[in-house]
């Protein structure tokens, strides 16, 4: 069954998929339910949020198709429930459910971003720690060692507070996520920096680097061509690893007034106003924002801890 | 609702006469800027230290100015008033109230370092006659003295000398102030203990010139910022009262047994108010300012279904108006309360006429924690305006972000609440907000709305001290604004208390001041 | 060991120079301290007035000193907020975050160590299996939803427990405690349990790895074979052995979780510090941020130094290449 389910949901490439799933991951893959299932359920989330301008039955983004008429309407099963609000409507008459997909569609991109900006700035940092060694490894190091040095939560909340004053009050708003994605990026490049600086280290002293330098290869070639692919592993593990985490960052920036704003809420920000409401007995505001938000970064954790012990049969 | 206040007497029974103390907690929305009412103009905090410190004047619980530390007044010319002062007040340290300390008080807060000094724009000098006698001489003929004095409140000189506290508080000088954290005034309570931001505890002061009217021993002032826990709090019984009891969980404190809910309109008025500068802050129309238009202002005006907005964002509990202040202010004619009918095809129809057939899009400015609901009310009017063709950009955020690009005129619509306290007049928002600048005048006009019409009114209406000259004067004035739709108004703001049955009465003004000499509990 | 401990000293200090330079330009450039402090009607010669007086005419250089020489003195300056010290506002509230803190710890330790052994001893057994996969339940739902709930249902719907605050607290000294109080005592369990859980599922984590990891090595083969009862293996010599890294990484967790009791303090409205920076944050109260940047940097130096230094004191390989800040994986 579970073979199916994920064929049918990467029909596109079956050759591919074929292959994956008869190497020996795929075989522990196949062997995981917490990972299928939790493969399946990101899947469809993923799939949701980003045809959420399809699926929605509004954009909460556009303030001409919120009516206030219809604030506050419980969900659909309950007894003023009103088709087709779903997950009832919040206090502004914005569909909770379209809110949810495209609250969805924000906390993922920043998510993804964070992770991919902060790989890509650490994986940057421990090459050239690794290659260059000497002072510009011990700059970089002490650099990493001050970002450690404060907890991450407080560093990302400072810099975003940071930037966001730092930025005209204009562009305030249409950079929320960037400064966000910064934020987040800026406290999470350190453990990649490690990992890849490590292991640059000891690439750096084998033979086949050795004899690219003689043949005077440019330095950024060999790190790019040669050292960089025989580090991935731990990082793409650390990477999926972090990127629950780079959620679950912005969820709790958003809810601390200081991500996402109301106009473009992220989950975070959702959770935020729900909160607001919560005595009043608007429970779904809160509750099903939570949800979404406690399933994406369920289901990311259980795939990158699944990852992480397929790759260190050690652990298992 | 005609009556401006109301007094909440519930039925209680008899009065035991057990002698136990008696605590009210106060759960409130946040703390005090400080305990020195000099050192920050706020209302709030004002409020509070009044429970503490006391004017020459004060209102009643029906805003009728009532002698307080001042036994009566007189004026001795157009610009000299003289108070007689009431004799045998002690401050709380014991020290005696007398002339020196109103000296000492008036100069200190009209000091050019107080962030007070304009809540008192009128004054010149201040001598002492004897001992319970002070003068008060005036810039030019004044109406309103009394009034500014009900918020101006008296420190004890010797004190203030003996901590070297005689000048105001200036928090740029890299010091605090001794009475940032100390009070010494003559109030019906005395700060016990401060820490801010978390408790400060008020006994019952017994040796009050006044005779009390409440049974408080002791006041808990608990500062809890999340609305949702204050209502959590108040419902389990870890507060007594709150004075800003969230509208959306009125039904379910009105539902509980062991909660009533006191609900009425604030004096508050709520507008927005425009940019009116030559060329928007932020829009697509570049070169010019489609809001000086006055057919684009009535199209915004127009577009507002405000029934929409009172029933839901403010839950059924404002007051729709038409006019740009309360019932209850002087200078209010029911006849400018009447407001433009909502018309969605009329508004589009104007804006087409004024050239802007597609609409254009501009800057809106509200803040998450400032006037009631003002989240909810500007959503739903950005969405109102953005179904006549509009694009509105709206900015949420707090106040300290919000405040100083309102106040650099960083915006091309705001939300603006203004109350007229502690003058209850007209002349407040006259002065103050439509004015051109110049002076004194015009502090809070940020977008540069005004109109030499309107100007010359007010400077006349400043210096007139017969009221039945100087009110007709103020209501030209909002009559000219009106018809300009310089703003464009909303409602009367709601205000809603919330206390368990432990609270049997208290005064709710529609100040929205708590009062709690006035408030006795079972 | 001389050498080590100075060059390690040395770092922490490079360290923390380093958050102060941050704090600085927080400081200095975020919003303009005169604007923020005077009121909009003041004078452009009340402006640099004040410029002068708060030394901001001076050079860089020079306004870093002077801040980090004030620092030293506990000197923070006044926040624009509530015009008081800042170091009285961020010591009045340390002992409200730090029992908070050590509530928590108490609960990881006390809930995470016997569940990590449970799932390590019984790893194939149905609970074993469902526990693991409720510790990942744990690090995946945020804490500010699970307070939340907790506060509808078990102060709202059940009126259990408060919702917020420290209830009654007593002054010892200038340290504030609500453990002698029964109000104080029931304040502490919502917040304390929405703070540990994160610490939980990652100290259970740790022990069942570390126990896997030290039952496959040979002075436990020995001990089987030896003919040791599975319960003195497993207890005397395993868990024992697992102890040290919880050890440490609890103590350096510590400095995380005061950080991360600004969540929780928010949704309970908990009187700590981390309260008070996030009122802060809102405030734009600069001085306030600036100091808890410090403080809150300098606790977190302070355990990673130290924890290092006692390793370095139990195992003198480690000497050579210090693993400075190397826990702070969260």
């Amino acid at each position: 069954m579970p073979v199916e389910s994920a064929k049918a949901l990467d029909a596109a490439k079956p050759g591919r998929l074929r292959r994956f799933l008869d190497s020996d991951i795929g075989w522990s893959f196949r062997r995981t339910p917490a990972a299928w299932l939790s493969a399946i359920v990101l899947a469809l989330l993923i799939a949701t949020a980003l045809l959420a301008p399809l699926i929605a039955v509004q954009n909460p983004y556009d303030l001409s198709q919120i009516f206030i008429d219809k604030a506050e309407i419980p969900p659909i099963w309950a007894r003023d429930g009103e088709w087709p609000f779903l997950l009832g409507t919040d206090p502004q008459g914005r569909d909770v459910l379209s809110a949810i997909l495209y609250g969805t569609r924000v906390s993922l991109i920043i998510g993804l971003a964070a992770v991919i900006v902060s790989m890509a700035l650490g994986v940057s940092i421990g090459l050239v720690s690794g290659y260059y060694g000497g002072r510009i490894d011990n700059l970089l190091m002490r650099l990493g060692d001050t970002v450690l040095s404060i907890p991450t939560l407080l560093m990302a909340i400072l810099v975003s507070a940071i930037f966001r004053e730092l930025l005209p009050p204009a562009l305030r708003e249409p950079f929320a996520a960037v400064v966000l994605v910064v934020s987040i990026s800026l406290t999470n490049w350190v453990q990649y920096a490690r990992t890849v600086r490590a292991s640059t280290m000891v690439e750096r002293r084998k033979e086949y680097v050795l004899a690219a330098r003689i043949i005077k290869v440019a330095a950024t070639r060999i790190m790019a061509r040669h050292i960089l692919p025989n580090t991935l592993t731990p990082v793409m593990v650390a990477a999926t690893l972090n990127l629950g985490l780079a959620i679950l960052s912005e969820a709790t920036l958003s809810f601390l007034g200081v991500g996402m704003p109301i106009t473009q809420p992220s989950l975070g920000t959702l959770i935020r106003i729900g909160n607001q409401y919560l005595f009043s007995g608007s429970w779904w505001l809160v509750v099903f924002p939570s949800l979404q938000l406690g399933l994406i970064v369920l289901s990311v954790n259980l795939l990158g801890d699944w990852l992480r012990d397929a790759l260190n049969p050690k652990l298992r | 609702m005609k009556r401006a206040w109301m007094l909440a007497a519930i039925a209680a029974f008899a009065l035991t006469g057990a002698a136990e103390a008696k605590t009210l907690k106060w759960g409130a929305a946040r703390e005090i800027a400080s305990l020195d009412p000099y050192s920050y103009g706020d209302t709030f905090t004002l409020s509070v230290l009044n429970h503490v410190y006391e004017g020459l004047v004060r209102y009643t619980g029906d805003l009728k100015i009532e002698p307080a530390l001042a036994e009566s007044w007189e004026t001795v010319s157009p610009t000299v008033w003289r108070f007689k002062l009431r004799q045998g007040v002690k401050f709380h340290n014991g020290n005696p109230f007398t002339a020196d300390d109103v000296v000492a008080s008036l100069e200190r807060v009209t000091h050019p370092d107080s962030p007070l000094k304009g809540n008192l724009p009128a004054y010149k000098s201040a001598t002492k006659i004897d001992d319970y006698t002070v003068d008060i001489e005036v810039n030019g003929p004044y109406p309103l003295l009394l009034n500014d004095l009900t918020n101006i409140f008296i420190f004890n000189k010797a004190w203030l000398v003996a901590n070297n506290s005689l000048l105001p508080t200036d928090s740029g000088k890299g010091v605090k102030g001794y009475a940032t954290d100390n009070a010494n005034g003559t109030g019906p309570f005395i700060v016990e203990s401060r820490r801010a931001d978390a408790k400060t505890v008020y006994a019952k002061n017994p040796n009050w010139w006044d005779k009390p009217q409440h049974n408080i021993d002791t006041i808990e002032f608990l500062p809890i910022a999340s609305a949702s826990t204050r209502v959590a709090a108040l419902l389990s019984g870890e507060i007594d009262f709150t004075n800003v009891a969230p509208l959306q969980d009125l039904p379910r404190l009105s539902a509980s047994p062991e909660v009533k809910v006191l609900q009425t309109n604030e004096l508050r008025t709520v507008i927005f108010a425009l940019n009116l500068k030559d060329t928007l802050f932020e829009s697509d129309v570049k070169d010019k300012n489609p809001l000086k238009d006055i057919r684009v202002r009535e199209a915004l005006y127009r577009a507002i279904d405000i029934d929409a907005v009172q029933k839901r964002a403010m839950r059924g509990l404002s007051r729709n108006t038409g006019a740009l202040i309360a019932p209850a202010i002087p200078g209010y004619e029911p006849s400018q309360d009447v407001r433009l009918p909502f018309d969605l095809d009329g508004a589009k129809k104007l804006l087409a006429a004024a050239g802007y057939p597609n609409g254009f899009s501009f800057q809106m400015n509200c803040q998450s924690d400032g006037l009631v609901n003002e989240e909810e009310f500007c959503q739903a009017v950005a969405s109102m305006w953005s179904r006549a063709g509009l694009r509105p950009n709206l900015s949420l955020g707090p106040r300290s972000q919000q405040t100083p690009k309102r106040v650099k005129g960083e915006f091309d619509v705001i939300s603006f609440g203004w109350a007229n306290e502690p003058m209850i007049d007209a002349y407040s928002i006259l002065i103050q907000v439509m004015r051109s600048k110049s002076g004194s005048g015009g502090v809070f006009n940020w977008g540069n709305w005004g109109d030499p019409r309107i100007d010359a009114l007010i400077d006349k209406a400043g210096v007139e001290l017969d009221n039945g000259k100087r009110i007709p004067m103020m209501m030209e004035a909002l009559k000219i604004a009106k018809a300009e739709h310089l703003f464009i108004p909303l409602h009367q703001q709601p205000m809603a208390w919330a206390m368990r049955n432990t609270v049997a009465a208290t005064v709710q003004a529609s100040d929205n001041k708590p009062r709690l000499w006035l408030t006795t509990m079972k | 060991m001389p050498a080590f401990l100075f060059k390690r000293l040395l770092n922490a200090a490079g360290v923390m120079l380093a958050v102060a330079f941050l704090a600085f330009l927080i400081f200095r450039f975020v919003g303009d301290p005169v604007e923020l402090m005077l009121n909009e009607q003041a004078s452009q010669a009340q402006r640099d007035e004040l410029r002068i007086r708060l030394g901001l005419d001076k050079g860089f250089v020079l306004q870093f000193a002077t801040f980090v020489g004030n620092a030293l003195h506990g000197d923070f300056g006044i926040s624009y907020r509530n015009q008081q010290e800042v170091f009285t506002l961020i010591s009045e509230r340390f002992p409200a975050t730090f029992e908070l803190v050590l509530v928590a710890t108490f609960l990881s330790l006390a809930v995470g160590i016997p569940l990590g052994v449970y799932t390590a001893i019984k790893r194939d057994s149905w609970l074993a299996k469902s526990l693991q996969f409720i510790s990942v339940l744990g690090v995946s739902l945020p804490s500010f939803a699970l307070g939340i709930l907790f506060i509808l249902l078990f102060s709202v719907t059940l009126q259990w427990l408060p919702a917020f605050g420290r209830g009654q607290v007593v002054q010892i000294g200038w340290w504030s405690t609500g453990f002698l109080t029964p109000s104080g005592r029931l304040a502490l369990i919502l917040p304390g349990i929405t703070l540990s859980l994160f610490q939980i599922t990652l100290v259970m984590r740790l022990v069942r790895a570390e126990m896997l990891e030290t039952m496959r090595t040979d002075f436990i083969r020995f001990a089987r074979a030896r003919g040791l009862t599975l319960r003195a293996v497993h207890f005397r010599h395993a868990l024992r052995n697992c102890l040290m890294p919880v050890i440490t990484v609890t103590g350096l967790q510590i400095g995380n979780l005061i950080a991360f009791a600004l969540v929780t303090e928010t949704v309970f409205q908990w009187p700590g510090m981390g309260l008070l920076f996030v009122q802060a944050v809102t405030f734009v109260d600069i001085p306030v941020m600036a100091a808890y940047l410090i403080v809150v940097s300098f606790i977190f130096v302070s355990l990673n130094t130290l924890v290092d230094l006692l390793y370095a004191y139990v195992d003198p390989r480690l000497r050579e290449d210090a693993i400075s800040g190397a826990a702070n994986a969260r």
